[in-house]
Protein backbone atom coordinates (compact mmCIF):
# COMPACT_ATOMS: atom_id res chain seq x y z
CA UNK A 1 0.00 0.00 0.00
CA UNK A 2 2.73 2.29 1.01
CA UNK A 3 4.13 1.75 -2.60
CA UNK A 4 1.04 2.97 -4.27
CA UNK A 5 0.45 5.68 -2.33
CA UNK A 6 4.04 7.09 -2.64
CA UNK A 7 3.81 6.65 -6.63
CA UNK A 8 0.45 8.38 -6.47
CA UNK A 9 1.34 10.84 -4.55
CA UNK A 10 4.52 11.92 -6.53
CA UNK A 11 2.64 11.50 -9.82
CA UNK A 12 0.05 13.88 -9.07
CA UNK A 13 3.02 16.66 -7.73
CA UNK A 14 4.46 16.33 -10.93
CA UNK A 15 1.64 17.08 -12.94
CA UNK A 16 1.35 20.50 -11.20
CA UNK A 17 5.25 21.15 -10.97
CA UNK A 18 5.30 21.30 -14.77
CA UNK A 19 3.11 23.32 -17.09
CA UNK A 20 1.29 19.80 -18.42
CA UNK A 21 -1.52 20.14 -16.07
CA UNK A 22 -2.24 24.16 -16.68
CA UNK A 23 -1.66 23.22 -20.04
CA UNK A 24 -4.17 20.85 -20.25
CA UNK A 25 -6.51 22.24 -18.29
CA UNK A 26 -6.80 25.68 -19.91
CA UNK A 27 -7.61 23.69 -23.41
CA UNK A 28 -9.24 21.40 -21.63
CA UNK A 29 -11.87 23.50 -20.19
CA UNK A 30 -11.68 25.63 -23.41
CA UNK A 31 -13.07 23.39 -25.94
CA UNK A 32 -15.20 21.85 -23.36
CA UNK A 33 -16.71 25.34 -23.25
CA UNK A 34 -16.92 26.11 -26.71
CA UNK A 35 -17.82 22.95 -28.37
CA UNK A 36 -21.41 23.14 -26.84
CA UNK A 37 -21.60 26.35 -27.46
CA UNK A 38 -20.96 25.98 -30.76
CA UNK A 39 -23.77 23.89 -30.74
CA UNK A 40 -26.36 25.52 -29.74
CA UNK A 41 -26.32 25.72 -26.56
CA UNK A 42 -28.10 28.84 -25.69
CA UNK A 43 -30.39 28.85 -28.32
CA UNK A 44 -31.82 25.20 -28.22
CA UNK A 45 -33.49 26.92 -24.95
CA UNK A 46 -33.22 23.93 -22.92
CA UNK A 47 -32.13 23.13 -19.64
CA UNK A 48 -29.81 20.14 -19.56
CA UNK A 49 -25.99 19.10 -20.51
CA UNK A 50 -26.46 17.31 -23.31
CA UNK A 51 -24.97 18.79 -25.28
CA UNK A 52 -21.62 18.96 -23.14
CA UNK A 53 -21.94 15.73 -22.66
CA UNK A 54 -22.18 14.86 -26.37
CA UNK A 55 -18.96 16.49 -26.85
CA UNK A 56 -17.08 14.90 -23.76
CA UNK A 57 -16.01 11.34 -25.68
CA UNK A 58 -14.47 13.14 -28.42
CA UNK A 59 -12.40 15.49 -26.81
CA UNK A 60 -11.66 12.55 -24.32
CA UNK A 61 -9.83 10.64 -27.45
CA UNK A 62 -7.57 13.13 -27.90
CA UNK A 63 -6.84 14.64 -24.53
CA UNK A 64 -6.61 11.90 -22.54
CA UNK A 65 -3.94 10.18 -24.69
CA UNK A 66 -1.72 13.36 -23.76
CA UNK A 67 -1.99 13.11 -20.41
CA UNK A 68 -1.22 9.26 -20.32
CA UNK A 69 1.76 9.28 -23.57
CA UNK A 70 4.43 10.07 -20.41
CA UNK A 71 3.33 7.46 -17.98
CA UNK A 72 5.39 4.75 -18.42
CA UNK A 73 7.62 6.19 -22.06
CA UNK A 74 9.47 9.34 -20.39
CA UNK A 75 10.04 6.74 -17.18
CA UNK A 76 11.89 4.36 -19.43
CA UNK A 77 13.75 7.15 -21.95
CA UNK A 78 15.40 8.73 -18.98
CA UNK A 79 16.09 5.81 -17.08
CA UNK A 80 14.48 6.69 -13.94
CA UNK A 81 12.65 3.24 -14.35
CA UNK A 82 15.66 1.65 -13.00
CA UNK A 83 15.09 4.03 -9.83
CA UNK A 84 11.29 3.42 -9.08
CA UNK A 85 12.26 -0.15 -9.17
CA UNK A 86 15.04 -0.42 -6.67
CA UNK A 87 12.59 0.98 -4.59
CA UNK A 88 10.67 -1.47 -2.67
CA UNK A 89 7.74 -0.84 -4.81
CA UNK A 90 6.10 -3.93 -7.22
CA UNK A 91 5.14 -3.38 -10.48
CA UNK A 92 0.88 -3.46 -10.01
CA UNK A 93 1.49 -0.45 -7.13
CA UNK A 94 3.45 1.23 -9.58
CA UNK A 95 0.92 0.97 -12.49
CA UNK A 96 -2.27 1.28 -9.87
CA UNK A 97 -0.20 4.55 -8.44
CA UNK A 98 0.21 6.14 -11.60
CA UNK A 99 -3.02 5.58 -13.31
CA UNK A 100 -5.02 6.41 -9.98
CA UNK A 101 -3.02 9.82 -9.88
CA UNK A 102 -4.05 10.34 -13.88
CA UNK A 103 -7.71 9.81 -12.95
CA UNK A 104 -7.52 11.56 -10.26
CA UNK A 105 -6.02 14.67 -12.29
CA UNK A 106 -8.64 13.91 -14.94
CA UNK A 107 -11.59 14.04 -12.20
CA UNK A 108 -10.14 17.58 -11.47
CA UNK A 109 -10.65 18.66 -15.17
CA UNK A 110 -14.10 17.75 -14.77
CA UNK A 111 -14.90 19.22 -11.59
CA UNK A 112 -13.69 22.57 -13.06
CA UNK A 113 -16.73 22.51 -15.66
CA UNK A 114 -18.79 23.49 -12.86
CA UNK A 115 -19.83 26.33 -14.49
CA UNK A 116 -21.70 24.34 -17.03
CA UNK A 117 -23.90 23.21 -14.31
CA UNK A 118 -24.40 26.06 -12.80
CA UNK A 119 -25.11 28.64 -16.42
CA UNK A 120 -28.21 25.53 -16.50
CA UNK A 121 -29.18 25.97 -13.26
CA UNK A 122 -29.41 29.45 -13.06
CA UNK A 123 -31.24 29.24 -16.88
CA UNK A 124 -33.73 27.24 -16.11
CA UNK A 125 -34.53 24.21 -14.40
CA UNK A 126 -32.34 21.28 -15.49
CA UNK A 127 -33.32 17.49 -14.11
CA UNK A 128 -30.39 16.80 -11.50
CA UNK A 129 -30.56 13.19 -12.00
CA UNK A 130 -28.94 13.27 -15.57
CA UNK A 131 -26.37 15.41 -14.73
CA UNK A 132 -25.14 13.72 -11.97
CA UNK A 133 -25.04 10.04 -14.05
CA UNK A 134 -23.82 12.09 -16.93
CA UNK A 135 -20.39 12.80 -14.90
CA UNK A 136 -20.52 9.96 -13.08
CA UNK A 137 -20.51 8.16 -16.57
CA UNK A 138 -17.96 10.89 -17.90
CA UNK A 139 -15.43 10.24 -14.75
CA UNK A 140 -15.59 6.26 -15.92
CA UNK A 141 -15.68 6.50 -19.23
CA UNK A 142 -11.94 8.53 -18.43
CA UNK A 143 -10.83 5.84 -16.67
CA UNK A 144 -11.48 3.34 -19.61
CA UNK A 145 -9.40 6.04 -22.18
CA UNK A 146 -7.06 6.37 -19.62
CA UNK A 147 -6.17 2.59 -19.11
CA UNK A 148 -5.89 2.52 -22.66
CA UNK A 149 -3.39 5.17 -22.66
CA UNK A 150 -1.22 4.06 -19.87
CA UNK A 151 -1.13 0.68 -21.80
CA UNK A 152 0.24 2.39 -24.93
CA UNK A 153 2.43 4.09 -23.20
CA UNK A 154 4.14 1.25 -21.30
CA UNK A 155 4.40 -0.19 -24.67
CA UNK A 156 6.94 1.95 -26.38
CA UNK A 157 9.58 4.43 -25.30
CA UNK A 158 8.94 6.97 -27.70
CA UNK A 159 6.02 9.26 -26.46
CA UNK A 160 4.76 10.15 -30.05
CA UNK A 161 4.44 6.62 -31.03
CA UNK A 162 2.76 5.78 -27.72
CA UNK A 163 0.14 9.28 -28.04
CA UNK A 164 -0.18 8.19 -31.63
CA UNK A 165 -1.66 4.49 -31.21
CA UNK A 166 -3.36 5.34 -28.09
CA UNK A 167 -5.39 7.94 -30.24
CA UNK A 168 -6.30 5.79 -32.59
CA UNK A 169 -7.47 2.62 -29.95
CA UNK A 170 -9.18 5.52 -28.29
CA UNK A 171 -10.74 6.77 -31.35
CA UNK A 172 -11.77 2.72 -32.66
CA UNK A 173 -12.93 2.37 -29.51
CA UNK A 174 -15.45 5.42 -29.25
CA UNK A 175 -16.25 5.40 -32.79
CA UNK A 176 -17.60 1.35 -33.89
CA UNK A 177 -20.56 2.30 -30.91
CA UNK A 178 -21.92 5.61 -33.49
CA UNK A 179 -24.85 5.11 -35.16
CA UNK A 180 -23.55 5.71 -38.31
CA UNK A 181 -20.61 3.30 -38.10
CA UNK A 182 -23.02 0.63 -36.87
CA UNK A 183 -25.05 0.85 -40.05
CA UNK A 184 -22.56 0.78 -42.21
CA UNK A 185 -21.43 -2.59 -40.25
CA UNK A 186 -25.06 -4.45 -40.53
CA UNK A 187 -24.78 -4.37 -44.28
CA UNK A 188 -22.64 -6.65 -44.26
CA UNK A 189 -22.34 -8.51 -40.24
CA UNK A 190 -24.41 -10.18 -38.84
CA UNK A 191 -27.00 -9.44 -36.26
CA UNK A 192 -25.26 -11.07 -32.84
CA UNK A 193 -22.14 -10.05 -33.85
CA UNK A 194 -23.45 -6.57 -34.36
CA UNK A 195 -25.01 -6.32 -30.59
CA UNK A 196 -21.80 -7.26 -29.58
CA UNK A 197 -19.73 -4.86 -31.29
CA UNK A 198 -21.83 -1.83 -30.23
CA UNK A 199 -21.53 -2.93 -26.88
CA UNK A 200 -17.78 -2.88 -26.88
CA UNK A 201 -17.91 0.91 -27.13
CA UNK A 202 -17.42 3.54 -24.48
CA UNK A 203 -20.20 5.58 -26.77
CA UNK A 204 -23.09 2.90 -26.38
CA UNK A 205 -22.35 2.57 -22.10
CA UNK A 206 -21.81 6.05 -21.80
CA UNK A 207 -25.00 7.29 -23.54
CA UNK A 208 -27.18 5.02 -21.44
CA UNK A 209 -25.58 6.78 -18.71
CA UNK A 210 -26.02 10.50 -19.72
CA UNK A 211 -29.57 10.06 -19.81
CA UNK A 212 -29.72 9.04 -16.61
CA UNK A 213 -29.89 5.27 -16.33
CA UNK A 214 -27.09 3.73 -14.01
CA UNK A 215 -27.14 0.01 -14.99
CA UNK A 216 -24.90 -2.08 -13.57
CA UNK A 217 -23.94 -3.45 -17.05
CA UNK A 218 -22.78 -0.02 -17.71
CA UNK A 219 -20.58 0.39 -14.67
CA UNK A 220 -19.38 -3.53 -15.12
CA UNK A 221 -18.09 -2.43 -18.90
CA UNK A 222 -16.05 0.40 -17.40
CA UNK A 223 -14.72 -1.44 -14.57
CA UNK A 224 -14.04 -4.13 -16.83
CA UNK A 225 -12.04 -2.38 -19.29
CA UNK A 226 -10.27 -0.19 -16.81
CA UNK A 227 -9.09 -3.55 -15.27
CA UNK A 228 -8.04 -5.51 -18.57
CA UNK A 229 -6.03 -2.72 -20.00
CA UNK A 230 -4.47 -1.80 -16.35
CA UNK A 231 -4.01 -5.70 -15.75
CA UNK A 232 -2.14 -5.83 -19.68
CA UNK A 233 -0.19 -2.98 -18.67
CA UNK A 234 1.45 -4.46 -15.66
CA UNK A 235 2.57 -7.56 -17.86
CA UNK A 236 3.98 -5.26 -20.54
CA UNK A 237 6.42 -3.44 -18.13
CA UNK A 238 7.29 -6.39 -16.11
CA UNK A 239 8.21 -7.65 -20.02
CA UNK A 240 9.90 -4.82 -21.47
CA UNK A 241 10.77 -2.36 -18.19
CA UNK A 242 14.79 -2.96 -18.97
CA UNK A 243 14.35 -3.36 -22.95
CA UNK B 1 25.76 -11.16 2.25
CA UNK B 2 25.61 -11.59 -1.19
CA UNK B 3 25.62 -15.13 -2.59
CA UNK B 4 25.69 -15.28 -6.51
CA UNK B 5 25.05 -18.74 -8.02
CA UNK B 6 25.13 -19.45 -11.84
CA UNK B 7 23.48 -15.87 -12.64
CA UNK B 8 23.11 -16.26 -16.65
CA UNK B 9 21.08 -13.25 -18.86
CA UNK B 10 20.85 -13.27 -22.52
CA UNK B 11 19.35 -10.41 -24.33
CA UNK B 12 18.47 -12.28 -27.95
CA UNK B 13 21.54 -14.15 -29.24
CA UNK B 14 23.46 -11.98 -26.80
CA UNK B 15 24.97 -13.84 -23.71
CA UNK B 16 25.48 -11.06 -21.08
CA UNK B 17 25.81 -12.38 -18.31
CA UNK B 18 27.13 -15.82 -18.25
CA UNK B 19 26.80 -18.54 -15.65
CA UNK B 20 28.52 -16.09 -12.98
CA UNK B 21 29.37 -17.07 -9.70
CA UNK B 22 30.46 -15.42 -6.49
CA UNK B 23 30.42 -14.54 -3.11
CA UNK B 24 30.57 -11.17 -1.20
CA UNK B 25 30.95 -10.91 2.76
CA UNK B 26 30.49 -8.00 5.32
CA UNK B 27 33.74 -5.94 5.04
CA UNK B 28 34.31 -6.70 1.61
CA UNK B 29 34.28 -3.73 -1.30
CA UNK B 30 34.40 -5.92 -4.13
CA UNK B 31 35.41 -3.78 -7.91
CA UNK B 32 34.02 -5.04 -10.48
CA UNK B 33 36.40 -4.75 -13.57
CA UNK B 34 35.68 -5.25 -17.21
CA UNK B 35 35.58 -3.83 -20.29
CA UNK B 36 32.73 -1.96 -21.58
CA UNK B 37 30.02 -4.74 -22.82
CA UNK B 38 31.29 -6.97 -19.96
CA UNK B 39 28.13 -7.65 -18.21
CA UNK B 40 28.92 -5.54 -15.24
CA UNK B 41 25.99 -3.53 -15.35
CA UNK B 42 23.25 -6.37 -16.22
CA UNK B 43 24.52 -8.45 -13.63
CA UNK B 44 23.95 -5.57 -11.07
CA UNK B 45 20.77 -4.89 -12.29
CA UNK B 46 20.00 -8.60 -11.58
CA UNK B 47 21.14 -8.14 -8.30
CA UNK B 48 19.15 -4.63 -7.80
CA UNK B 49 16.12 -7.01 -9.17
CA UNK B 50 15.83 -4.68 -11.81
CA UNK B 51 16.01 -7.63 -14.58
CA UNK B 52 14.98 -11.00 -13.92
CA UNK B 53 17.74 -13.67 -14.87
CA UNK B 54 17.33 -16.03 -17.29
CA UNK B 55 19.15 -18.63 -15.16
CA UNK B 56 20.56 -19.06 -11.48
CA UNK B 57 19.70 -16.78 -8.50
CA UNK B 58 21.23 -14.91 -5.80
CA UNK B 59 20.28 -14.12 -2.59
CA UNK B 60 20.97 -10.31 -0.70
CA UNK B 61 20.88 -10.58 2.72
CA UNK B 62 19.51 -13.98 2.79
CA UNK B 63 16.82 -12.92 1.07
CA UNK B 64 16.59 -14.79 -2.60
CA UNK B 65 16.28 -12.32 -5.84
CA UNK B 66 12.96 -13.85 -7.77
CA UNK B 67 11.04 -15.05 -4.54
CA UNK B 68 11.78 -11.98 -2.29
CA UNK B 69 12.42 -9.03 -4.12
CA UNK B 70 10.63 -6.76 -2.48
CA UNK B 71 12.85 -7.62 0.84
CA UNK B 72 16.18 -7.40 -1.25
CA UNK B 73 15.14 -3.89 -2.26
CA UNK B 74 14.73 -2.77 1.01
CA UNK B 75 17.84 -4.22 2.38
CA UNK B 76 20.09 -2.70 -0.33
CA UNK B 77 20.95 1.00 -1.78
CA UNK B 78 21.41 0.90 -5.56
CA UNK B 79 22.78 3.58 -7.41
CA UNK B 80 22.46 2.61 -10.88
CA UNK B 81 24.80 3.78 -13.82
CA UNK B 82 23.72 7.56 -14.87
CA UNK B 83 22.44 8.18 -11.45
CA UNK B 84 18.75 8.39 -12.97
CA UNK B 85 16.42 10.55 -10.83
CA UNK B 86 12.73 12.82 -11.63
CA UNK B 87 14.45 15.54 -13.20
CA UNK B 88 11.40 17.99 -12.34
CA UNK B 89 11.65 17.41 -8.41
CA UNK B 90 13.50 19.57 -6.54
CA UNK B 91 16.42 17.48 -3.89
CA UNK B 92 14.34 18.06 -0.75
CA UNK B 93 11.20 16.75 -2.43
CA UNK B 94 12.83 14.11 -4.47
CA UNK B 95 14.55 12.88 -1.02
CA UNK B 96 11.24 12.88 0.57
CA UNK B 97 9.74 10.75 -2.31
CA UNK B 98 12.14 8.28 -1.54
CA UNK B 99 12.08 8.47 2.52
CA UNK B 100 7.94 7.85 1.42
CA UNK B 101 8.90 4.75 -0.19
CA UNK B 102 11.55 3.21 1.96
CA UNK B 103 9.12 4.19 4.95
CA UNK B 104 11.26 6.89 6.89
CA UNK B 105 8.89 8.70 8.33
CA UNK B 106 8.33 11.51 11.34
CA UNK B 107 11.12 12.87 13.03
CA UNK B 108 13.40 9.72 12.38
CA UNK B 109 12.88 11.51 8.67
CA UNK B 110 14.30 14.85 9.43
CA UNK B 111 16.99 13.77 10.88
CA UNK B 112 18.02 11.10 7.71
CA UNK B 113 17.45 13.61 5.17
CA UNK B 114 19.78 16.51 7.58
CA UNK B 115 22.23 13.76 8.04
CA UNK B 116 21.97 12.37 4.36
CA UNK B 117 22.23 15.95 2.72
CA UNK B 118 25.39 16.70 4.89
CA UNK B 119 26.97 13.36 4.01
CA UNK B 120 26.48 14.18 0.66
CA UNK B 121 27.19 17.54 0.41
CA UNK B 122 24.43 18.32 -0.92
CA UNK B 123 22.42 20.93 1.14
CA UNK B 124 23.39 23.87 -0.78
CA UNK B 125 21.40 22.72 -4.06
CA UNK B 126 18.65 21.03 -1.55
CA UNK B 127 15.77 23.61 -3.28
CA UNK B 128 16.94 23.59 -6.38
CA UNK B 129 15.25 21.23 -8.91
CA UNK B 130 17.71 17.87 -10.10
CA UNK B 131 17.12 18.89 -13.80
CA UNK B 132 19.42 22.35 -13.19
CA UNK B 133 22.12 20.35 -11.24
CA UNK B 134 25.98 19.81 -12.64
CA UNK B 135 26.57 15.96 -13.29
CA UNK B 136 28.42 15.71 -9.87
CA UNK B 137 25.81 17.01 -8.25
CA UNK B 138 23.15 14.51 -10.17
CA UNK B 139 24.94 11.64 -9.11
CA UNK B 140 25.83 12.97 -5.42
CA UNK B 141 21.73 13.21 -5.10
CA UNK B 142 21.80 9.38 -6.49
CA UNK B 143 24.63 8.42 -3.78
CA UNK B 144 22.32 10.14 -0.92
CA UNK B 145 19.23 8.24 -2.46
CA UNK B 146 21.24 5.12 -2.23
CA UNK B 147 22.49 5.83 1.17
CA UNK B 148 19.35 7.28 2.96
CA UNK B 149 18.13 4.46 4.47
CA UNK B 150 21.44 3.08 5.72
CA UNK B 151 21.33 -0.37 4.01
CA UNK B 152 23.87 -3.52 4.67
CA UNK B 153 24.54 -4.17 0.70
CA UNK B 154 25.43 -1.43 -1.58
CA UNK B 155 25.93 -1.80 -4.94
CA UNK B 156 26.80 1.56 -7.11
CA UNK B 157 27.03 0.89 -10.99
CA UNK B 158 30.38 3.51 -11.65
CA UNK B 159 30.01 5.86 -9.00
CA UNK B 160 32.15 8.28 -9.41
CA UNK B 161 31.75 8.40 -12.79
CA UNK B 162 31.74 12.37 -14.24
CA UNK B 163 33.15 13.85 -10.74
CA UNK B 164 36.26 15.92 -10.79
CA UNK B 165 39.17 14.72 -8.76
CA UNK B 166 37.97 16.55 -5.35
CA UNK B 167 34.92 14.63 -5.60
CA UNK B 168 36.09 11.23 -6.66
CA UNK B 169 38.35 11.98 -3.74
CA UNK B 170 35.28 12.20 -1.28
CA UNK B 171 33.34 9.54 -2.99
CA UNK B 172 36.11 6.89 -2.08
CA UNK B 173 36.69 8.58 1.29
CA UNK B 174 33.11 8.17 1.79
CA UNK B 175 33.17 4.29 1.00
CA UNK B 176 36.37 3.49 2.41
CA UNK B 177 34.22 4.83 5.92
CA UNK B 178 31.22 3.02 5.83
CA UNK B 179 33.09 -0.07 4.37
CA UNK B 180 33.69 -2.19 7.27
CA UNK B 181 29.98 -2.66 8.71
CA UNK B 182 28.76 -3.23 4.96
CA UNK B 183 28.64 -5.03 1.88
CA UNK B 184 29.86 -2.73 -1.54
CA UNK B 185 30.09 -3.94 -5.02
CA UNK B 186 31.09 -1.31 -7.19
CA UNK B 187 31.92 -1.49 -11.24
CA UNK B 188 34.27 0.44 -12.39
CA UNK B 189 36.81 1.37 -15.49
CA UNK B 190 39.10 2.99 -13.46
CA UNK B 191 41.77 1.23 -12.12
CA UNK B 192 43.63 3.35 -9.47
CA UNK B 193 40.15 3.55 -8.03
CA UNK B 194 40.32 -0.60 -7.15
CA UNK B 195 43.82 0.37 -5.67
CA UNK B 196 42.13 2.97 -3.38
CA UNK B 197 39.08 1.53 -2.38
CA UNK B 198 38.53 -2.39 -3.74
CA UNK B 199 39.64 -4.94 -1.14
CA UNK B 200 38.57 -7.51 -3.57
CA UNK B 201 38.45 -7.69 -7.51
CA UNK B 202 36.67 -9.25 -10.11
CA UNK B 203 37.38 -9.29 -13.63
CA UNK B 204 34.15 -9.73 -16.04
CA UNK B 205 34.33 -10.03 -19.88
CA UNK B 206 31.57 -11.44 -21.94
CA UNK B 207 29.88 -12.05 -19.12
CA UNK B 208 32.64 -14.10 -17.78
CA UNK B 209 34.71 -14.71 -15.14
CA UNK B 210 37.87 -14.22 -15.69
CA UNK B 211 40.13 -13.71 -12.29
CA UNK B 212 38.72 -12.81 -9.00
CA UNK B 213 41.23 -12.14 -6.21
CA UNK B 214 42.50 -9.03 -4.23
CA UNK B 215 44.06 -6.23 -6.09
CA UNK B 216 47.71 -7.20 -4.88
CA UNK B 217 47.74 -10.83 -5.40
CA UNK B 218 46.57 -10.16 -8.97
CA UNK B 219 49.24 -7.48 -9.17
CA UNK B 220 51.89 -10.42 -7.74
CA UNK B 221 50.39 -13.22 -9.72
CA UNK B 222 51.34 -11.19 -13.43
CA UNK B 223 54.16 -9.58 -11.36
CA UNK B 224 52.62 -5.91 -13.21
CA UNK B 225 50.68 -3.43 -12.42
CA UNK B 226 46.62 -3.50 -12.13
CA UNK B 227 45.94 -1.87 -15.85
CA UNK B 228 48.15 -4.44 -17.53
CA UNK B 229 46.98 -7.45 -15.62
CA UNK B 230 43.65 -5.84 -16.92
CA UNK B 231 44.80 -5.83 -19.94
CA UNK B 232 46.14 -9.70 -20.29
CA UNK B 233 43.02 -11.15 -18.80
CA UNK B 234 40.93 -9.24 -21.22
CA UNK B 235 42.75 -8.99 -24.44
CA UNK B 236 43.68 -12.69 -23.88
CA UNK B 237 40.20 -13.51 -24.27
CA UNK B 238 39.39 -12.02 -27.26
CA UNK B 239 42.66 -13.21 -28.78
Amino acid sequence: MTGFWTVCKRELKGYFATPVAYVFLIIFLFFAGYLPFKERFFEARQADLRLFFQWLPILFVFMIPSTTMRLWSEERKSGSIELLFSLPITTSQAVLGKFVAAWFFIGIALLLTFPMPITVFYLGHPDLGPILTGYLGGFLMAGGYLAIGCFFSALTKNQVISFILAVVACAVIFSIGLPTTLDYLSGFLPKAILGAIENLSFQTHFESMQKGIVAFKDISYFILMIVGWVWACCIILEERKAA
Amino acid sequence: MINVTNLRRCFGPIVAVDDISFEVGKGEVLGFLGPNGAGKSTAMKMLACFLTPDGGTATVCGHDILRNPIKVRQSLGYLAENAPAYGEMTVGSFLNFICDARKIQGKARGETIEHITGLCAIESVYHQTIDTLSKGYRRRVGLAQTLIHDPKVLILDEPTDGLDPNQKHEVRKLINKMAKDKCIVISTHILEEVDAICTRSIIISKGKILADDTPEALKEKYQCGLDEVFRMITKGESA
